[in-house]
């Protein structure tokens, strides 16, 4: 088991002839996702990476049965090409898009309101379940397959971690990257709830940075409704007020969304919160 | 982005928000000639810098004459105003706005920005204008309503006379402030802005509503569709190296410290800062030199770092996705073959390609410390940079 994706996911991706799209659809395929097309306006009809390419995302469900769909369109295009997919009814969109507008976000959250597809990110390095499906731009060769369910904010601090459990020989059920931007798909708890669902995910690694208010929100739920052990990290304890680090969504305003209220409410939740990047895989061990 | 106030008021014209007469000046006689032309008995002088707080440390004067008003202009233009919103060195005032003043029966306060728990466009209002907005949080929280917007339905009047009876306005000033939070939301929506900020909104003695100031920032993500509103960007409000760096398509923020810091991923880039701490140093930079990178952003990247003569020691700290090893560590060979390298630079390598980059930085002329891993990197850099290694 996992969460999200799987060996049988059939996955399409968005942009998918693009310098972007063709690289991480090729190192996809290299990895044995069920990649199954791709979408790319005008060029339906044509092959691509020996797969098929459609005008549209409707007609390429209708054609392959894909379920889920990857994003990589330039960020003035992005919020259509998720309205896109939305429409089409596919059940999990993951845009790596970086840059898309806040407002266009917003609408695009909106317009996802009552519907019963999930978004990834934007902003993020996307989903993994190892050795099964990589839906992203992570590097393959630092995953393993095994108990450690990952979800963070930021990509690289996604890659320590995995990297960690891995060195740690506990392994990744599956990694998802929420993404950096201030308004954004699934949350924390969203990504937890399916994470204490999941026999194969033992404890979960959370990542989160400062900026907005989505990991207090995460420790309540943990409180009220995690038993899985959880190891916590937040980026951004040295930051300087007022200026945004690097992601749209790191920064502190007004003194809200500090690392150390976070780490507060983390800690008051049960979580075993680390104060160091590199004590993750080891407080995660000793949970086990 | 942000913008000085006499461009926010300018937009606030143009979306038909009520501001006070007036107009910039860059010379004490062109701000003394203006006052002449706004017939009044006293106006205002306000130094324009990227940064609050002005009133209280002399940015916003009062003047009785036209030649007060040339005084006091002369005395701002060419300072640098450090404000508690700025650094300790402060922001260069190269103009100044000169407005009628207004005879002020209340202050209020209004806002319009993202709200990131809910995904909306809320607006903030205040009957207790005049302190920052923090501050009427802290001691007057029953003062302060927020109204939701939903994106489909846009703003309507009910939302408008919420805010109306929160701003304990009469019934005909109504009509006024409609215009205003129409205004604001048009403004918002068309210009891509992430916060508008009306503090103080005044009401006057006569029952008019004016926006006596007027703060607007921008969505960077969105400026590429603005090239009006990227036209008002006045890069000598930024930091030098900070504009220097985006130039080279790096993410760089100075601090205090005398450890520089190289590393890939905002979200690496601060868990690095707060290692370097967490082992007794203090960072002397964020710095991201992005996914895409290459040696020449890498060599980039170094000169930026050593430019800080703060600076006592290096950690390059790299986790490769995308982005190769190799190609960093060709990237700082290049950059130390360029540059006078006078300080230790500690390297740590993982990721794709780690292997065949720590090759590639043993076997050079430099002085490089090649980290096992980012605790042993953390630990020699703060060393290294207290002279103790």
């Amino acid at each position: 088991m996992s969460i999200l994706v799987d060996k049988n996911t059939k996955v399409i991706c968005q942009g998918f002839t693009g310098k972007q799209g063709s690289f991480h659809s090729q190192q996809a395929l290299d990895y044995g996702t069920r990649l199954v097309g791709g979408v790319t306006p005008e060029r339906g009809g044509q092959t691509h990476l020996g797969l098929p390419v459609f005008n549209t995302v409707n007609e390429a469900i209708k054609q392959t049965g894909a379920t889920a769909s990857v994003i990589y369109v330039p960020p003035f295009f992005a919020a259509d090409a998720i309205l896109e997919a939305l429409e089409a009814g596919i059940e999990l969109i993951v845009c790596i898009t970086e840059g898309i507008p806040t407002l266009h976000m917003l609408r695009v959250k909106a317009a996802m309101q009552g519907t019963k597809s999930l978004l990834i990110g934007a902003n993020c390095p996307g989903i993994i379940t190892p050795d099964e499906c990589k839906i992203g731009i992570m590097p393959a060769s630092i995953h393993q397959a095994g108990s450690v369910g990952i979800v963070s904010r930021s990509g690289t601090l996604t890659y320590e971690s995995v990297h960690q459990t891995t060195q740690q020989g506990l392994g990744q059920s599956t990694c998802v990257g929420i993404g950096g931007d201030p308004i954004h798909g699934m949350n924390f708890i969203d990504v937890l709830s399916r994470f204490e669902a999941d026999p194969q995910t033992k404890g979960i690694v959370m990542v989160g940075e400062i900026g907005g208010s989505d990991e207090e929100a995460a420790a309540d739920y943990i409180k009220a409704h995690v038993t899985k052990p959880v190891v916590a990290y937040i980026a951004g304890q040295t930051a300087p007020a007022g200026k945004r680090m690097g992601h749209a969504g790191a920064i502190v305003t007004a003194g809200k969304g500090t690392a150390e209220s976070k780490m507060n409410a983390l800690k008051i939740a049960g979580v075993e919160v680390v104060s160091a990047l590199t004590d993750i895989g080891v407080a995660m061990q000793r949970c086990f | 982005m942000n913008i000085h106030e006499y461009q926010a008021k300018k937009l606030f014209q143009h979306y038909a928000i009520p501001t006070p007469q007036g107009c910039v000046a860059s010379s004490a006689l062109d701000a003394q000639n203006i006052a002449q032309t706004l017939t009044n008995e006293s106006w205002v002088v306000k130094a324009q810098i990227h940064a609050g707080g002005r009133g209280k440390v002399g940015g916003v004067k009062l003047a009785k004459t036209p030649n007060d008003v040339f005084n006091f202009t002369n005395e701002l233009l060419g300072k640098r105003l450090i404000t508690k919103q700025t650094n300790a060195h402060g922001l260069p005032i190269e103009s100044v706005l000169i407005e009628k003043t207004y005879p002020i029966k209340r202050e209020l306060y209004l806002s319009l920005l993202v709200e990131r728990s809910s995904e909306r466009l809320v607006f903030v209002a205040s009957s207790a204008g005049g302190m920052d907005i923090e501050s009427i949080a802290h001691q007057l929280p029953e003062e302060i309503i927020t109204v939701t917007v939903h994106p489909a339905t846009g703003l309507q009047p009910s939302h408008c006379r919420k805010i109306g009876y929160a701003l304990k306005l009469e019934r005909a000033q109504q009509k006024q402030l409609d215009v205003i939070l129409h205004g604001m939301m048009n403004l918002f929506l068309e210009k891509d802005a992430s916060q508008i900020e009306i503090n103080p909104l005044i009401e006057t003695q006569t029952g008019e509503l004016i926006a006596l100031d007027a703060k607007i920032n921008f969505d960077d993500n969105a400026l590429a569709l603005h090239d009006d509103i990227l036209a008002l960007r006045d890069t000598n409000q930024e930091e030098a190296k900070e504009h220097e760096a985006e130039q080279f398509g790096l993410n760089y923020i100075a601090l205090d410290g005398n450890i520089g810091c190289m590393v890939n991923g905002a979200g690496l880039a601060m868990a690095t800062m707060d290692l370097v701490k967490l082992k007794g140093g203090l960072p002397a930079n964020f710095l991201d030199v992005g996914g895409g990178t290459n040696a020449e952003k890498v060599c980039e990247a170094f000169k930026l770092i050593l430019a800080d003569g703060n600076v006592k020691a290096v950690l390059v700290n790299i986790f490769g996705g995308i982005v190769k090893c190799d190609i960093i560590a060709q990237g700082i060979l290049a950059a130390m073959a360029q540059i006078d390298v006078h300080v230790p630079v500690v390297v740590r390598l993982e990721g794709t390609n780690a292997n065949e980059g720590r090759a590639l930085l043993s076997n050079t002329p430099f002085t490089l410390y090649a980290a096992h891993d980012l605790n042993d990197a953390a630990q020699q850099v703060v060393s290294l940079a207290k002279g103790i290694a």
